[in-house]
């Protein structure tokens, strides 16, 4: 439907002008929160790729995104690497930490799956604490924040906001045109009828743990940017909590649906500080009745309602539609 | 080595309360497909409701029972309310739902009785059984006792009454159920409560060993013991990626046991796909 | 009056309208058929009388409104159904599969009555009784799912193509068994066929579906004379 591309195409422009102008408009405490909504962002995007598009259910994307985080703040620690030189580094080694993993992955489905990834993020804290050496244990690696280049005037948190952005965009991009073309039909059929995408000559077994090697790179690229913009790291930040969280942000943004991802961070960042402010005494179970009403408001998630509004705007300027 | 003696029996008995349970939990989901995730975060609001009945001078055993039948219902009456609205839509939108439970049920026991650790009573004597030179807790063996009950009770409800009968049935091809004039929702809300009476029963054995309190609520272990059950049920060889935590290993031991004894789970059921 | 009365019987899925009011009626102890080629409507005709597909119009089962109640409390009523591909509990023994037939049924001490019954009819069946149903041969299914909803002890037989998929042989001994037990306990039977021979040798009165409407009705042996259908769906 041409009515409804050309409203998605508005709505991202708008989206990007508004995105360049916040940091102006914000104090830096407010900026630093949409720069994690960013970092969030790309890490659901990652899990989306492989949920959301390929049907495998990940309970554990935390461990990736702590490894991303952990590659980046060693390196920063241990060798004084440029931090802009560790963020692709990070994501290579989560690529090939996600592949690695995505190998026996292959064999289990749905449940199972999701349960073995559990298990994954239930014993990452726990190795990272083991390697202290490395990874400093509990107490974690404290860094220092990265000042704008010189000759930009941007304050480092306005400067950590549009390097994630930089890295938002130029990520989102990418994904978006593998997730349109051959590549992209052919992760959706795995999802949809593994038996046939197999008899039609798609490999599926290659294709569903790079699925996972790129969607552990996404998430591992947010972590290193995390690693940066908070500028520290401990083994109790990426606990099974934060695997959890990332799963209720694909749902809750939406789905197999590239926009989804920022619906989904504009949801865990904001949702329980509101929660919070409403309940001192309970604010989770606050946000748990939030995230409840939420599901049955909108099943499929914030993206989902949106597309039937967009429908339906098209229609009514296009004139004649067709059944929805 | 008697040092090394004593700490296997304690061992293998501790993870043998989650062994039997987490098998319990894995009989209930194979028989109707029932995945809560909110299941620890029940069993431990089950055990401080408990807490509360023999704080407030119930007889153990009265509480005990009190507990199972609240639990009962209370899963009963959530799957009904909260789970029957997305019952058709997408599997993660339910487990959405399930988290949305959880973080309430803990942040209300957390309310409710704060996040200090409270002891829980055993109902078994404090003096220890030595056998030889290796000395059992009665707490320990008499946990085991008890969840070999639901262990069997569980078997012969599934196995032998029409109710276990329909309920798998409703699972495994709901159309036909209802054709049979079996009500599918309701076995899944049965379901529900059964997993919720199990994980109460859990709640309470496990609880005078590692203290009550909301976040490393007794609950979580059997999470734990399930995943490991559920996983290990399927496959054998990932074993490795698991063992993080020794009792979780021992459990798994227990488990594997069963297994090696019948590979396909207790109602041997394998899994056919058709094209 | 009918055991079995519709009319005007409408159904959709979605958008698409499958049935445009049809009506027909099955007796009391009676063999009705409805005949028609693929995507004519008939295992929706037979879904709505069950209550599994929204439904617009009048279905009266021994008098008594059938709209609105959901397929539990119909088969509670006295109706089963042998569903399309005959919804086997693959997984479950043969005897599990019977005993479900019968969970709607209150009385007690029914069970062993009604499976030795069933036992009669099909020994296969009872060779069988602890095998796993996933394992049984396509006519032992098709046996198997008479057999489940004999269990019901019902008074109305909804059979959705029996004969589908089965050897003629297989076929001939099945429909041999549905005519004992139509005449032994007074059993009225609906089935829906693509095999118009076999079915207008065992029916006594006859529908022609097509496209969700009603063409042709009248007496079986009516039916068989007529020119169009023996050249449209008996092939002679």
């Amino acid at each position: 439907m041409t009515g409804a591309r050309a409203w998605e195409r508005a709505l991202v422009v708008a989206a990007l002008a508004l995105a360049c102008a916040l940091p102006f408009a914000l104090s830096g405490f407010r900026a630093f929160q949409f720069t994690q909504v960013g970092i969030y962002a790309i890490a659901l995007l990652g899990l989306n790729i492989l949920t959301g598009y390929n049907g495998q259910i990940s309970l554990g994307h935390g461990a990736f995104y702590a490894i991303g985080a952990y590659t980046t703040a060693i390196m920063l620690d241990k060798w004084n690497v440029p931090y802009g030189l560790t963020i692709p580094v990070a994501g290579l080694v989560c690529l090939v930490a996600g592949f690695l993993f995505g190998i026996p992955a292959l064999r289990l489905e749905g449940l199972y799956l999701a349960l073995a990834t559990f298990a994954l993020a239930l014993a990452v804290p726990q190795i990272l604490k083991y390697f202290e050496h490395w990874t400093g244990g509990s107490q974690g690696i404290v860094l220092s924040r990265p000042e704008a280049p010189a000759g930009l005037t941007l304050t480092p948190d306005q400067w950590l906001y549009f390097m994630t952005l930089g890295v938002l965009v130029v990520l989102f991009v990418l994904s978006a045109n593998l997730l349109r073309g051959r590549t992209g039909r052919a992760i959706v059929a795995i999802r949809d009828n593994p038996i046939a995408a197999q008899a039609m000559g798609v490999n599926t077994a290659l294709y569903k743990s790079l699925t996972f090697g790129v969607s552990a790179a996404y998430t591992g690229v947010a972590g290193a940017l995390s690693a940066v913009a908070v500028a520290f790291v401990a083994p109790d930040t990426f606990n099974v909590f934060l695997s959890i969280t990332l799963l209720v942000g694909i749902v809750v943004g939406g789905l197999a649906s590239i926009s989804g991802a920022i619906f989904g961070a504009l949801f865990i960042q904001f949702v329980p500080n509101w929660a919070q402010d409403i309940s001192k005494a309970a604010p989770w179970a606050i946000y748990g009745i939030f995230l409840i009403v939420f599901m049955y408001t909108m099943p499929r998630g914030i993206a989902g309602s949106l597309k039937l509004v967009l429908n339906r705007l098209a229609r009514a300027s296009g004139g004649a539609g067709g059944p929805v | 080595m008697e040092i090394f003696l004593q700490q296997v029996v304690s061992g293998l008995a501790t993870g043998g309360i989650y062994g039997s349970l987490a098998l319990a939990l894995v009989m209930i989901y194979q028989a109707t497909d029932v995945v809560n995730y909110a299941q620890g975060e029940m069993a431990m609001f089950s055990t401080y409701l408990a807490w509360t009945m023999i704080n407030a001078g119930l007889p153990y055993w009265a509480a005990f029972v009190a507990t199972l039948a609240i639990a009962f219902v209370g899963g009963l009456v959530i799957e009904r309310v909260v789970i029957r609205p997305v019952e058709n839509a997408p599997i993660l939108t339910i487990v959405i739902v399930c988290i949305g439970l959880l973080v309430i049920l803990n942040s209300l026991a957390g309310w409710i009785y704060s996040y200090i650790q409270k002891p829980f009573p055993s109902p078994f004597p404090e003096t220890p059984i030595v056998i030889g030179t290796v000395v059992f807790g009665a707490h320990d063996l008499g946990a085991i006792g008890v969840t070999l009950v639901v262990l069997v009770f569980l078997y012969g409800f599934f196995r032998y009454t029409m109710l276990g009968l329909a309920m798998r049935a409703a699972a495994q091809n709901p159309s036909s159920s209802r054709l049979c004039g079996i009500r599918v929702g309701w076995m899944l809300a049965v379901g529900w409560g059964l997993a919720a009476l199990v994980g109460a029963v859990a709640g309470m054995m496990v609880a005078p060993i590692v203290f009550l309190d909301p976040n490393t609520s007794p609950g979580g272990a059997v999470l734990g013991g399930l995943i490991v059950g559920v996983v290990e049920n399927l496959v054998g060889t990932y074993v490795r990626f698991i063992g993080t935590e020794l009792k979780l290993t021992v459990a798994l031991t227990m488990i594997l046991v069963v297994l090696v004894v019948k590979p396909s789970g207790l109602f041997g059921r394998a899994v056919v796909h058709r094209v | 009056m009918a055991l079995l009365e519709v009319e005007g019987l409408e159904a959709q899925y979605g958008w698409t309208k499958v049935l445009h009011g049809i009506r027909f009626e099955v007796e009391d102890g009676g063999i009705t058929t409805i005949l028609g080629a693929n995507g004519a409507g008939k295992t929706t005709t037979l879904r709505a009388v069950c209550g599994m597909v929204r439904t617009a119009g009048e279905i009266r089962f021994d008098g008594r409104r059938l709209a609105g109640r959901a397929t539990e409390d119909i088969v509670r009523l006295g109706i089963a159904h042998v569903p399309e591909g005959r919804g086997t509990f693959m997984q479950l023994t043969v005897e599990e599969n019977l005993r479900l037939g019968a969970y709607a049924r209150r009385e007690k001490g029914a069970l062993a009555g009604a499976l030795t019954r069933v036992y009669d009819y099909f020994p296969v069946l009872g060779e069988r009784r602890r095998q796993i149903a996933g394992s049984l041969s396509g006519g032992e299914q098709q046996m198997l799912a008479v057999g489940r909803a004999l269990m019901l002890r019902p008074r109305l037989l909804l059979l959705d193509e029996p004969s589908l998929g089965l050897a003629p042989l297989v076929v001939r001994e099945i429909f041999r068994i549905v005519r004992a037990i139509n005449r032994e306990e007074r059993v009225g039977v609906l089935l829906v066929e693509q095999n118009a021979a076999t079915a207008l040798d065992l029916a006594d009165h006859a529908y022609l579906l097509e496209t969700g409407r009603v063409v042709m009705s009248g007496p079986s042996a009516d039916l068989r004379r007529d020119d169009a259908i023996r050249r449209a769906y008996l092939g002679y």
